[in-house]
């Protein structure tokens, strides 16, 4: 079997955490494929991320030109298209993330290659690529067959994969850049960094976190009051932002912030993945939720099947009593 | 400015009991409402507001069967000049590739400066279509759009990119943007334009119209299945006076407050 690529992503000179799971995923199918796995890195400066991959896989393909320092689906894509057409690559695994569904179906579409996106597990045999993906709001998940071919290009969701130790020595061979400039009709500018809110919640060690369920703004302040009665602040999920009930500071998850709260009580939060990246790593998770199927409570510790309008109250009342009964 | 919207019309199943039925490759749907995509709905709310500014058509595009043509009348009474409907009956094994090609075979001989799509499905949760479908149409794209500033053939774009940070790109049109949610406000549509608009003619374009390319799909199902239970949470029963006592109690044990 041919190699299996996974493109290293990086963001403002890190590499991205995610990486390292792709690496996992790649070096295990490799093993099992009896093949080898190759980080293909584009970027500028590489020399720390070729210090710090070097272990991760069986070659380390550069391509270091001041073009790919930041992130252009554009640039990428030609570039790429050039390197797994000479390589022939069996499999290139992308990340699931702003930078990877920006760039695989776009690269994967002009080399005609087979691709999905989104991918919780990976089966390669005999030539043959099956993916598990999520669907329906995570309610049902579905095994998928690729339409068979010498390349595939899937996208990770990410904490799928572990990121595994490994230790290896990669080969690292640089190649010359296929791209030198940006194109005019895609130019990246610059990054532009989130405000910074009134409160942090990343420093709260117990959140107290709303989701769609709320229903309507004017509801926010029986949760804050609730909030307030157990010393926590008030975070949410995605929905309550567009929506412009809390401001995007208060956001928890993929693309909002990251908590580890010793205590995280989810409120008609159903659970969907972007919003459990950011909070599966507090401490105690208590969720509240109607919907007994709600993915939420595959994540959390403790689970409450009823209507968060019936259940603050008395879960308030009950925690002033112990805080009483304390004082 | 003339601008295309794709608008998918799905199940909503959030707060839904989804089912695999006897088939084991699809849901039941009977007792499910089906809705526009969440994203389409800020997509469609973006090509309007530019519409305003700037003139011009509006057509939008929805790959569906009969049902999705409602979706397209609420497209139509909030703004869209004309709907093209694909009939989905018409193809099979349709994965997030087809649709792209479909779609694009609907679309590439109609004018435009700006296609939007919006930035994921939930009920396939691809992220693809738009993407495809730009390259396809060969023109540039950018995804999770939540800001766009257009001046001549010119668009200032804000993509967002995880932890809130937003990447400002410079771009020329024509160009396809995938639209996050919370990027605008979506309207709703007013009774009266809702009765106008169900009087309007739906273009319907089907496998005569399009077949002769040959399009194949890059993926097909195997098999649905309930995802894994994974850690499942311990749920709290009795009254809910006794279930607050439980919570209460793990929170003072833990010692939390
Ligand atoms: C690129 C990208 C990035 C994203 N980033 C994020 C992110 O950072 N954070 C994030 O949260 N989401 C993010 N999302 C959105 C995510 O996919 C989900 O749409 C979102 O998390 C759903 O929010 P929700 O659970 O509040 O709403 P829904 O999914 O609509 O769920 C509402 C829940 O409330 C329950 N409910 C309703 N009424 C009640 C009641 N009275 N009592 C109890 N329960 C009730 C329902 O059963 C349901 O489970 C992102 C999506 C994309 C595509
Ligand atoms: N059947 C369809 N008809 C019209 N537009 C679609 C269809 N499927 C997907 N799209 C568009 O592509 C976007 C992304 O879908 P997906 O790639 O399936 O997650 C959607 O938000 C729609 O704008």
């Amino acid at each position: 079997m041919n190699e299996i690529f996974a493109l290293v992503e990086h963001r403002q000179g890190i590499i991205r955490d995610i990486t390292y799971e792709l690496l996992s995923c790649g070096r295990k199918l490799a093993e099992k494929g009896n093949t080898k796995l190759t980080a293909v890195i584009l970027g500028h400066n590489t020399d720390n991320f070729v210090q710090i991959l070097k272990g991760q896989a069986h070659r380390l393909l550069v391509v270091d030109n001041e073009v790919y320092e930041d992130f252009n689906s554009e640039v990428y894509q030609t570039a790429l298209t050039e390197i797994i057409k000479r390589q022939n690559p069996v499999l290139t695994l992308i990340s699931h993330s702003a930078f990877g569904v920006d760039l695989c179906p776009a690269l994967a579409a002009q080399l005609g290659m087979p691709f999905t996106t989104d991918c919780l597990d990976v089966e390669l045999a005999e030539q043959k690529l099956k993916v598990t993906r999520q669907i329906y709001d995570g309610k049902l998940n579905a095994k998928v067959l690729l339409r068979e071919n010498a390349g595939y290009m899937i996208t990770l969701r990410s904490g799928c994969f572990p990121a595994g130790e490994s230790s290896l020595d990669g080969v690292v061979e640089k190649i010359d850049t296929p791209v030198s400039a940006q194109p005019d009709y895609r130019k990246f500018i610059e990054y532009i960094e989130a405000a910074v809110g009134e409160v942090d919640i990343t420093k709260s060690d117990v959140l107290v976190s709303v989701g769609r369920g709320v229903k309507e703004k004017a509801y926010l302040s029986i949760i804050e009051d609730f909030a307030e009665t157990i010393g926590g602040v008030v975070g949410c999920s995605r929905p309550v932002v567009d929506a412009g009930w809390l401001p995007k500071d208060r956001q928890i998850g993929s693309s909002g912030k990251t908590v580890k709260p010793k205590l995280y009580i989810a409120l008609g939060i159903s659970g969907a993945f972007q919003h459990i990246i950011g909070m599966k790593g507090a401490d105690t998770i208590i969720a509240v939720n109607k919907d007994p199927n709600a993915p939420i409570f595959s994540e959390a510790d403790y689970g409450i099947v009823d209507d968060l309008f019936k259940v603050v109250p008395v879960l308030k009342t009950k925690i002033l009593e112990m805080k009483q009964a304390k004082g | 400015m003339d601008i295309i919207v794709c608008i998918k019309r799905v199940a909503q199943t959030a707060e839904a009991d989804v089912k695999i039925d006897s088939s084991g490759k699809d849901i039941v749907k009977d007792r499910l409402t089906f809705d526009m995509n969440e994203s389409d709905t800020y997509a469609l709310e973006e090509a309007i507001l530019l519409k305003e500014k700037f003139g011009g058509t509006l057509t939008a595009v929805s790959l569906g069967t009969v049902q999705a043509e409602d979706t397209l009348r609420i497209a139509l009474a909030k703004g869209a000049d004309s709907a093209i409907r694909i009939k989905a009956e018409d193809f099979e094994g349709l994965d997030g590739y087809k649709t792209a090609q479909l779609l694009k075979a609907a679309i590439k001989d109609l004018k435009f400066d700006v296609v939007f799509t919006g930035c994921i499905a939930t009920d396939d949760y691809y992220s693809q279509v738009g993407v495809t479908l730009a390259e396809l149409l060969g023109v540039p794209h950018a995804t999770l759009v939540t800001k766009i500033d257009i001046q001549d053939t010119k668009a200032q774009v804000h993509r967002e990119l995880e932890g809130g940070l937003i990447e400002h790109l410079d771009m020329t049109l024509p160009a396809l943007f995938t639209i996050q949610t919370g990027i605008n406000e979506p309207r709703y549509a007013s009774l009266i334009a809702i009765r106008r608009a169900a009087k309007k003619e739906i273009k319907v374009i089907g496998a005569s119209e399009i077949e002769p390319t040959g399009i194949q799909a890059n993926a097909s199902l195997e098999e649905l299945f309930t995802p894994p239970a994974g850690k499942r949470a311990e749920i709290l029963s009795g009254s809910m006076d006794e279930i607050s006592a439980k919570v209460a109690g793990i929170i003072k044990e833990k010692g939390l407050i």
